[in-house]
C-alpha cells in the first residue's frame, strides 16, 4: 500500500503548493472570471440542507485520486470533544441531512456515537464508506449497525472491472468491494422496499470527465447484477477535483494543462447555479468550517465574516454566506456538473 | 510548416466554418444529431466512430474519440476490440479482394 503525499515529503502535500500551481491560470481565465461573465459571482449559499462532517484522514486505503491525501499513516482525526460541538450546533437546527466522511470515516472511533447522536435527533445520516473498511477486523459488526440506524451508505466503486478499480484504489480492493457489497445486499441494503439505501459512487480512472450518470449507471447495475448478483439504489458521478494526490497525478503524467483546459472547456453555467458549496457546511476534523470538503483540503476556510469553527455556529450568518472559491471550482462545473450526490444536471 | 499533423489544430476545428459558415452549421447540427443516444447508445457509438477513425487512420479523431469513449464509461479491453474489429475489417477487404485476383488469374491460365 502506498504512502500519502505528506509522509512522502511531496511538495503537493501542502495546500499552498497546490494553490501556488492553481493560481498559476496562464492559458486558462480565473474561474471568478468565468463566473462573473456568466452571472454567477459572487457566489452565494442558499440554505444548509447538508451537514457534512469530515471526521479525519486515517483511512485503511491509500488511492492515488484522493483528494484528502488520506491513508493509514495520517493521524488527524476529529476528537470527542469536537464531535460533541458538532452535535450541539447541529441540535440548533433543523438541517436534515448529516453527510460523515473521511478518510474511511468509520476508523474514527467516535464514529458510531456522532451517528447515534444524529439519528436520535431525527436527522439523515450518510456514510461515505471505501467497502474494504467493512471487512477489517474489528468492524465486521458494521454493516449491521449501519443497517440498524439506517444509515444511508455512499460507497466508492469507480468502475465494474477490477483492473480500473484497483488501479485508482489498490490492489485487490476491487474483489474486496464486492464482497462487502455482497454483505450489504444480504442486509437489505440496495434492495427495493427495505429503506436501506446502497449508492455507489463513480469518478474517472484518470484525466477525463465522467460519464452521463444514467447512462454509467445502467452499465454499472447490468454488469455488477449479471457478473456479481450485486444491486444497488442509484450510482452518482463525480468529477475529479485537480488537487491533492489526483493534482499530482496530472502533474506527473503531464496531463494537468489538459485536463484543466477540458474542466474549462466543459464549463456549465447551469451546473455552476447547483454547485454542493450553496447548501453544505463542512466540517473538519479540528472543527474549522468550510464551504466543502475540497476547500478544506486547500485549507480555505468559510470566509467575508463568516463563523470558521464550529464552536461558533451560527446557522442564521451561514446559511446566506458568500463561497470561498478557486480555479479548483471548475471540478465541480464542468459538464453536467459534479456533487456529493452526483451530477448536477 | 514543420508537421503536417499538429494537436492543437483538433481545438481549431470551428475555424472551417470561417469560409462557410452555412455548410459548417449545417454538418455541426448534423454530427450532434448522430451522437446523440437513439437506437444505440452514446457510448456504443463513440466506440464506433472509435473503430472508423483508426480506419480513416485520422490522428484528430483517434484523440478526440479515444477521450470520448472513456468519458462514455467504456474500458480500454472495450476500446481495443473496437480497434480490432476495424483492423479485420480492412485485413478482410485486402483479403476478399483475392477472389477477384483469383478470378483474373484463374481466366489468364491455362
Amino acid at each position: 500500500m502506498g504512502l500519502s503525499l505528506k509522509a512522502r515529503a511531496n511538495p503537493l502535500s501542502s495546500a499552498s503548493e497546490q494553490l501556488r500551481i492553481l493560481s498559476n491560470s496562464n492559458g486558462f481565465l480565473p474561474f471568478e472570471q468565468k463566473m462573473s461573465a456568466a452571472g454567477l459571482f459572487p457566489l452565494h449559499a442558499t440554505g444548509i440542507t447538508v451537514f457534512q462532517i469530515n471526521v479525519g484522514k486515517l483511512c485503511n486505503q491509500t488511492c492515488a485520486h484522493c483528494h484528502v491525501d488520506a491513508g493509514p499513516d495520517r493521524k488527524e482525526i476529529m476528537t470527542r470533544e469536537t464531535a460533541e460541538l458538532c452535535i450541539r450546533a447541529l441540535a440548533q437546527t433543523d438541517i436534515p441531512n448529516v453527510d460523515i466522511t473521511g478518510g474511511a470515516p468509520e476508523l474514527n472511533p467516535h464514529f458510531r456515537w456522532l451517528v447515534e447522536q444524529a439519528r436520535a435527533l431525527g436527522r439523515h445520516v450518510m456514510d461515505r464508506c471505501n467497502l474494504t473498511v467493512l471487512l477489517l477486523n474489528g468492524q465486521t459488526d458494521l454493516p449491521e449497525f449501519l443497517a440498524r440506524h439506517e444509515v444511508e451508505i455512499i460507497a466508492s466503486l469507480p468502475y465494474y472491472r477490477a483492473a480500473q478499480t484497483d488501479a485508482q484504489r489498490g490492489e485487490g480492493v476491487f474483489e474486496k468491494s464486492i464482497e462487502a457489497l455482497r454483505k450489504l445486499n444480504a442486509l437489505g441494503y440496495g434492495k427495493e422496499g427495505t429503506g436501506l439505501l446502497l449508492n455507489l459512487i463513480y469518478n474517472p480512472v484518470g484525466a477525463f470527465l465522467p460519464p452521463r450518470q444514467e447512462a454509467i449507471e445502467r452499465q454499472f447495475k447490468r454488469e455488477l447484477e449479471q457478473k456479481h448478483g450485486v444491486v444497488f439504489n442509484h450510482l452518482y458521478t463525480i468529477t475529479n477535483m485537480p488537487i491533492s494526490r489526483f493534482l499530482d497525478f496530472l502533474m506527473a503524467t503531464e496531463n494537468y494543462e489538459g485536463y484543466m483546459e477540458r474542466l474549462l472547456n466543459a464549463f456549465n453555467p447551469i451546473a455552476a447555479t447547483g454547485v454542493m458549496c450553496r447548501y453544505t457546511i463542512s466540517i473538519g476534523w479540528d472543527g474549522t468550517l468550510y464551504d466543502c470538503d475540497f476547500n478544506q483540503m486547500l485549507e480555505m476556510p468559510t470566509g467575508f465574516g463568516a463563523p470558521q469553527h464550529i464552536r461558533d455556529f451560527d446557522a442564521a450568518r451561514l446559511h446566506k454566506r458568500r463561497i470561498v472559491t478557486g480555479n479548483h471550482c471548475y471540478g465541480c462545473t464542468a459538464g453536467a456538473g459534479s456533487t456529493c450526490g452526483g451530477s448536477i444536471t | 510548416m514543420e508537421v503536417y499533423y499538429h494537436p492543437a489544430d483538433l481545438g481549431k476545428f470551428a475555424e472551417m466554418g470561417k469560409g462557410n459558415r452555412e455548410l459548417w452549421e449545417k454538418f455541426q447540427s448534423y454530427y450532434s444529431a448522430v451522437f446523440a443516444e437513439g437506437a444505440l447508445t452514446e457510448r456504443e457509438k463513440a466506440l464506433i466512430a472509435l473503430a472508423v477513425a483508426h480506419s480513416v487512420q485520422c490522428p484528430y479523431c483517434i484523440d478526440a474519440y479515444t477521450q470520448a469513449c472513456l468519458e462514455k464509461g467504456s474500458n480500454i479491453e472495450e476500446m481495443t476490440e473496437a480497434v480490432h474489429v476495424a483492423c479485420a475489417i480492412r485485413g478482410g477487404a485486402s483479403l476478399v479482394h483475392g477472389v477477384q485476383m483469383r478470378n483474373i488469374a484463374e481466366k489468364l491460365s491455362m
